[in-house]
């Protein structure tokens, strides 16, 4: 399991021990420099005090007869300044590597989420919304890596803080302890810190996404907007949220404004608290002067430590949700491992699909998406699927595609159970033109053949070919670069008639034993899209095609009427028509708007010039 | 001609301040007692050392006076809580007044985007819309709140250990000067590289998303393919590119906090070395010294701490500039100076005359487009896409403006009329019918002026809808889900339909959805439609013919000109470019 088990203390540990264990070496760089810079940093002070007692008082107070010589000085000074570049070297090796152990925990988490979302079925991809797999993808993964950037630091910085704990227990044990009671002290401001803060940082989080919601749906609907004249209407809703995240923001920087005082004034009060026991201590003659100074400076060094510990303690909650909507992802099940065998043959292929089930949910929730579903196609014969918004036809479609596995019953390609075909036989046999025509970020010539130019067993004449057959050789020719057009978000933007014209050019290019279109025309011209369906019944091949309008529907040798999920009747066209009335009901919608259409014109007489 | 959303503004460092500051007034409310009272807490910083340096001298060394001690200390504890108090109330100020001047300046920003017109909201991505209101806000504010006081801070604290250390040795002064004048050269153009550097990884991170969003948009086709291998390399790649950068990135930035360490750690041994030899020659006191050493660390602490505000500067600007490169983008459909009154209300008449348009930098779209339409009459605008005739039908609604000719509604230029009173009276049905998350009554309800329940109900039965609201689990109450998806597209279409009723306007441009719609809400649709165009002037851009078959007036576009004019009828017995395309449409839908 990716995700992690237990308490808060206990997932905390396991976050830390795994991203450490994920890039040990570049941890280990990162902590021992982190440790480097806590002993140069201490030894900077420590050295700044011995030579302005041993070199600098004595020259200076001493004047001509002092034994401090030219040398001395000069030693003194390149001490200091071989101290300098030791801490400035450590400095930067750990910034750089915490940098890069973090970065690196956040790209593993990246590649991880979107290997999964490449196996996972369509039913699960389904069921989740874009915008949330985008988000585990991005700023998920992201805050999941944001403890590793201070944590270096605080780890290396231990060693800082047992030394100082030491050097002040040994200058006096009164005094030490003084000092030492502030880490438990500054933990414990930081425990109630955490608590006040969680709720607000969470609500934080909220607003923010809320505010982000609106700006989305606002300029999503921006040519409503304009077109209602409700712009006044969009920003007063939009400062609502905005005033909201304000409120919530000044929320979080009050709880921040009171503590981060609180947390500095700790080690300064009990430096002044070293101070008043010491000079007791000194004048009842347990201690010497010198100690109480050590302990004072001991105290203020111990600022820093306790600060990265208190960025590590405050990154933590929001790396434990990152992680957790990660592995949320990481963990999903029900992988379509692919068997091994070929398929052999060409033409046509048969297809059987045999007391086919599939349901979404569990328990009381369980709805069928696809009820004993049965049906046979004969090698080179076309299926036209009909039925209405929701009565299956996408997830049929999977289901002919092995793009999601039924719970129950078989798939068979020429008779062999899809789920034995290596992944090669049938990505081989069939292909798929889907409904929302996807075009990738890449070339025409990419967008068609799904390799790079050098490794494509596809010749651009084929291309062509496949763009002539889908009607789409045209615009192609009429981009600027031709097949090495951009095309897709960031490039040329395409029409979606454009883009359904890709998608089957993709199709056809394979020249596929088995043809699945999902209502891969929509989006077409009418006449084009005629031209593209006489094409395609020239292919020699198995065609299943969810059909929405009669032309479609003509093509067809048999036409299969689903509802719910279950299969209605199949048939010729005018069997269904004459004795399945729901299938009746929907293919003469059509018709019937048209003559009350023409019934209507008629009463109104005509205004047309 | 018009204009372009800039991926940023090209201000200058100080220009883009200045801007930032104008656009969020809010910051700079009571700005001056916020630094007066910081002034009061960065002195509280050197309590503690004063404090211990006194009492060593005075109570501790040379006979122990634990009364001078204890004063000191409980003065000094006083003050600690005095500052931190002052520490405590600038931090609450800052954040106050920093978040009220962001939310001025997203709300602005946000406000601008919706003023501008179609045209240039276009001309950059949605997404990338909102990361201006969202994201690139929320980079500002890290600077603005910490950043912003702690550079006047911290120059003031460089200027005055300048000036105390001047007052103990200017020779002094001068090698801590010398020692850290290369990073005052430097640090303009390290800024600039580091810039560059993060700038690249903004980049990769755009290219990395784009790259994983095709693994979850495209999951259909991909797994169809089998081309899961191919996406995943490209996809690794570009995880890894983001990757690299963000480690060049960072190893650029510790270099150049390192090297800040370094030359402060260099300044100090200097000090130490040149200051006892000054001493020897008697140009210095030993406590003078003493006290040098104390200002060098006070005046070396703020410049490094400078610099790393700088780097938080550096991402602030980017995000400032793109916020106000949006801000700046100029409106080019403006309301006119003196605006003319389109006549009373009721069905328009609307007149194209000699209409050129292009898009911006693109070839011609509509070419000398001369159309009259009379009040009241049912349009359709058929041809093939691209033909231009979705831009003819946007002309009337003003959402862009015709390179040259003129658009008229009832006599009146389009150009002269006040946009909200052309907003009243054209309403647009767009193709893909958007609906806000909420339910289908707050969506039909949605307008300027909210509609009462009672009017939304009356709509649904005037357009023969109450059949479909009855198919519904709650009816009008029934949830649309985000962006309407719970609806189907022709769902969502019937939603848009009834808000553009309710609108009550005098012309009415219809985007006919190309998309697939099941026989039953297609008929719903018609009929809605029908209820909605009467009495009204309407211009629909026709993709089924079915739609032209019904108009009054049939326009046929063809390479962005009129090619026919004419009812159906007469259309199709020319015999011309319309009757081919109906036949093809006959052939099909059987």
């Amino acid at each position: 399991m990716y995700a992690l088990p237990g308490g808060a203390v206990r997932r905390s540990l396991l976050l830390i021990g795994r991203g450490i264990r994920s890039e040990p070496r570049t941890f280990a760089l990162a902590i021992g420099s982190s440790a480097v810079w806590g002993a140069a940093f201490v030894g900077v002070g420590w050295l700044l005090g011995r030579l302005t007692d041993t070199v600098v008082v004595p020259a200076l107070t001493g004047g001509a007869d002092s034994d401090v010589g030219t040398g001395d000085v000069l030693r003194a000074g390149l001490l200091l300044l071989a101290l300098a570049v030791l801490t400035a070297v450590s400095v930067a090796g750990r910034r750089i590597w915490a940098g890069m152990a973090a970065l690196d925990v956040q790209a593993g988490h990246r590649r991880r989420v979107t290997e999964q979302y490449l196996r996972l079925p369509m039913s699960w991809h389904r069921a989740h919304p874009t915008g949330q797999l985008l988000s585990n993808a991005n700023s998920d993964a992201e805050s999941a890596g944001y403890v590793f950037v201070p944590l270096p630091f605080a780890l290396g910085v231990v060693v800082m803080i047992i030394g100082a704990a030491a050097a002040m227990l040994a200058a006096d044990v009164v005094l030490g302890l003084i000092g030492v009671t502030v880490l438990p002290l500054v933990l414990a401001v930081n425990a109630v810190y955490r608590r006040w803060m969680t709720p607000a940082v969470t609500r934080v989080q909220a607003e923010r996404a809320a505010v982000s919601d609106v700006a989305h749906e606002s300029f999503e609907a921006a040519t409503v907007v304009k077109s209602l004249g409700t712009e006044t209407l969009e920003e007063e809703r939009f400062a609502e949220a905005t005033h909201r995240l304000r409120r919530a923001n000044v929320t979080v920087g009050k709880v921040r404004s009171v503590f981060d005082p609180v947390i500095d004034l700790l080690p300064a009060l009990a430096t002044l608290a070293v101070l008043v026991v010491g000079a007791h201590r000194v004048a009842s003659g347990d201690i010497a002067t010198g100690d109480v100074v050590t302990a004072s400076y001991l105290l203020t060094i111990l600022t820093f430590p306790v600060r990265a510990i208190g960025f590590v303690l405050g990154d933590l909650p929001r790396s434990l949700v990152g992680h957790e909507r990660v592995a949320r992802v990481v963990d999903a099940r029900g992988y379509l491992e692919p068997g091994r065998l070929p398929l052999q043959g060409g033409g046509g292929l048969h297809l059987e699909v045999e007391h086919v089930e599939l349901g979404v949910g569990r328990g009381r929730d369980r709805r069928r998406l696809l009820d004993d579903v049965n049906l046979v196609v004969a090698p080179g014969r076309t299926l036209a699927v009909v039925g209405s918004t929701g009565a299956g036809k996408s997830t049929l479609v999977d289901v002919l595609m092995r793009l999601t596995d039924p719970d129950d019953g078989v798939v068979r390609y020429d008779g062999v159970d899809v789920r034995a075909l290596s992944d090669e036989a049938r990505t081989g046999a069939a292909a798929l033109v889907a409904q929302q025509a996807f075009v990738f970020e890449d070339t025409v010539r990419a967008n068609i053949t799904l390799a790079e130019p050098s490794e494509s067993p596809i010749t651009d004449e084929q291309v062509w070919d496949a763009l002539r057959l889908a009607r789409a050789d045209d615009f192609v020719r009429a981009l600027p670069d031709g097949l090495d057009t951009v095309v897709g978000e960031r490039g040329t933007s395409l029409s979606g008639g454009q883009r359904q014209r890709i998608a089957i050019a993709r199709a056809l290019v394979r020249r596929p034993r088995l043809l699945v279109l999902d209502d891969a025309t929509s989006a077409v011209d009418p006449e084009v899209e005629q031209a593209i369906l006489a094409n395609l019944r020239r292919q020699e091949c198995t065609v299943v095609v969810v059909a929405y309008r009669t032309a479609t529907i003509a093509l067809a040798d048999r036409v299969l009427h689903l509802e719910a999920g279950r299969v209605v009747d199949v048939g010729a066209h005018e069997e269904l028509l004459a004795r399945d009335p729901g299938y009746a009901r929907i293919v003469t919608a059509y018709a019937r708007d048209r003559a009350e259409r023409d019934e209507r014109d008629a009463d109104r007489g005509g205004v047309a010039r | 001609m018009s204009a372009r959303i800039e991926s940023t503004s090209d201000l200058g460092v100080l220009g883009t301040l200045r801007e930032g500051l104008r656009l969020s007034p809010a910051i700079r409310r009571g700005f001056g007692v916020t630094l007066a009272l910081a002034v009061v807490a960065t002195l509280g910083r050197l309590v503690v050392p004063f404090t211990v340096q006194q009492a060593t001298d005075r109570g501790l060394v040379g006979g122990v006076d634990i009364d001078l001690v204890v004063r000191m200390c409980g003065i000094a504890a006083g003050v600690l809580l005095v500052t931190s108090v002052a520490s405590a109330w600038v931090n609450v100020r800052l954040f106050s007044a920093t978040e009220a001047g962001l939310a001025q300046l997203r709300i602005r920003a946000f406000r601008h985007v919706h003023d501008l017109s179609v045209l240039t909201q276009n001309t950059e991505r949605r997404g990338s819309l909102v990361s201006r209101v969202t994201s690139d806000v929320d980079t500002i504010s890290m600077f603005v709140q910490w950043g912003g006081i702690m550079l006047i801070l911290s120059t003031l604290q460089i200027l005055g250990a300048t000036v105390a250390m001047l007052f103990y040795s200017w020779q002094l002064t001068l090698v801590v000067w010398v020692v850290l004048a290369p990073m005052m050269v430097l640090a303009p153009r390290i800024q600039r590289m580091l810039n560059g550097a993060y700038g690249e990884v903004r980049a990769r991170v755009g290219a990395m998303l784009a790259a994983i969003s095709e693994a979850v948009v495209g999951a259909q086709t991909i797994r169809a393919y089998g081309s899961g291998q191919r996406v995943l390399r490209r996809i690794h790649t570009a995880i890894r590119e983001h990757r690299d950068a963000g480690v060049r990135a960072q190893t650029l930035a510790s270099a150049a906090f390192a090297t800040g360490v370094l030359l402060a750690g260099t300044a100090l041994a200097a000090v130490i070395t040149v200051g006892t030899f000054l001493g020897l020659a008697g140009q210095i006191s030993v406590g003078g010294l003493l006290a040098f050493i104390f200002l060098v660390q006070l005046f070396t602490g703020p410049v490094q701490a400078a610099t790393e505000v700088l780097n938080e500067m550096q991402n602030a600007i980017a995000g400032w500039r793109r916020v106000i490169s949006v801000v700046h983008t100029p409106v080019d459909i403006a309301d006119p100076a003196e605006p003319r009154d389109l006549g009373p209300r009721g069905p328009a008449s609307i007149a194209l005359e000699h209409v050129h348009f292009a898009y911006p930098g693109g070839p011609p779209v509509l070419t000398d487009v001369t159309l009259d339409v009379p009040a009241g009459c049912r349009v359709a605008i058929v041809g093939e896409t691209g033909s231009g005739k979705t831009t003819l039908a946007r002309l009337v609604t003003r959402f862009a403006d015709p390179v040259r000719g003129t658009v008229r509604i009832n006599g009146v230029d389009v150009r002269e009329a006040a946009l909200e009173d052309l907003r009243e009276r054209v309403v647009v049905v767009p193709q893909e019918g958007f609906l806000f998350t909420g339910t289908i009554a707050s969506n039909v309800a949605y307008g300027r002026h909210p509609h009462p329940r009672e009017r939304v109900e009356q709509a649904f039965a005037e357009l023969g809808l109450l059949d479909w609201l009855a198919t519904l689990p709650e009816g009008m109450d029934t949830d649309v889900g985000q962006r309407g998806e719970s609806l189907s597209a022709g769902e969502r279409q019937l939603v848009a339909i009834v808000r553009a009723y309710l609108a009550n306007a005098d012309v009415l441009v219809l985007d006919e959805a190309t998309s697939a719609v099941d026989p039953a809400t297609e008929s719903r649709i018609n009929r809605a439609l029908t209820g909605l165009t009467e009495g009204r002037t309407s211009i629909a851009i026709a993709h089924r013919l079915s739609t032209a078959e019904a108009a009054d007036m049939v326009v046929v576009v063809d390479a962005g000109r009129v090619v026919e004019v004419g009812s159906h009828a007469e259309l199709v017995a020319a015999g011309g470019r319309y009757a081919r395309l109906h036949a093809s449409w006959v052939v099909q839908s059987g």
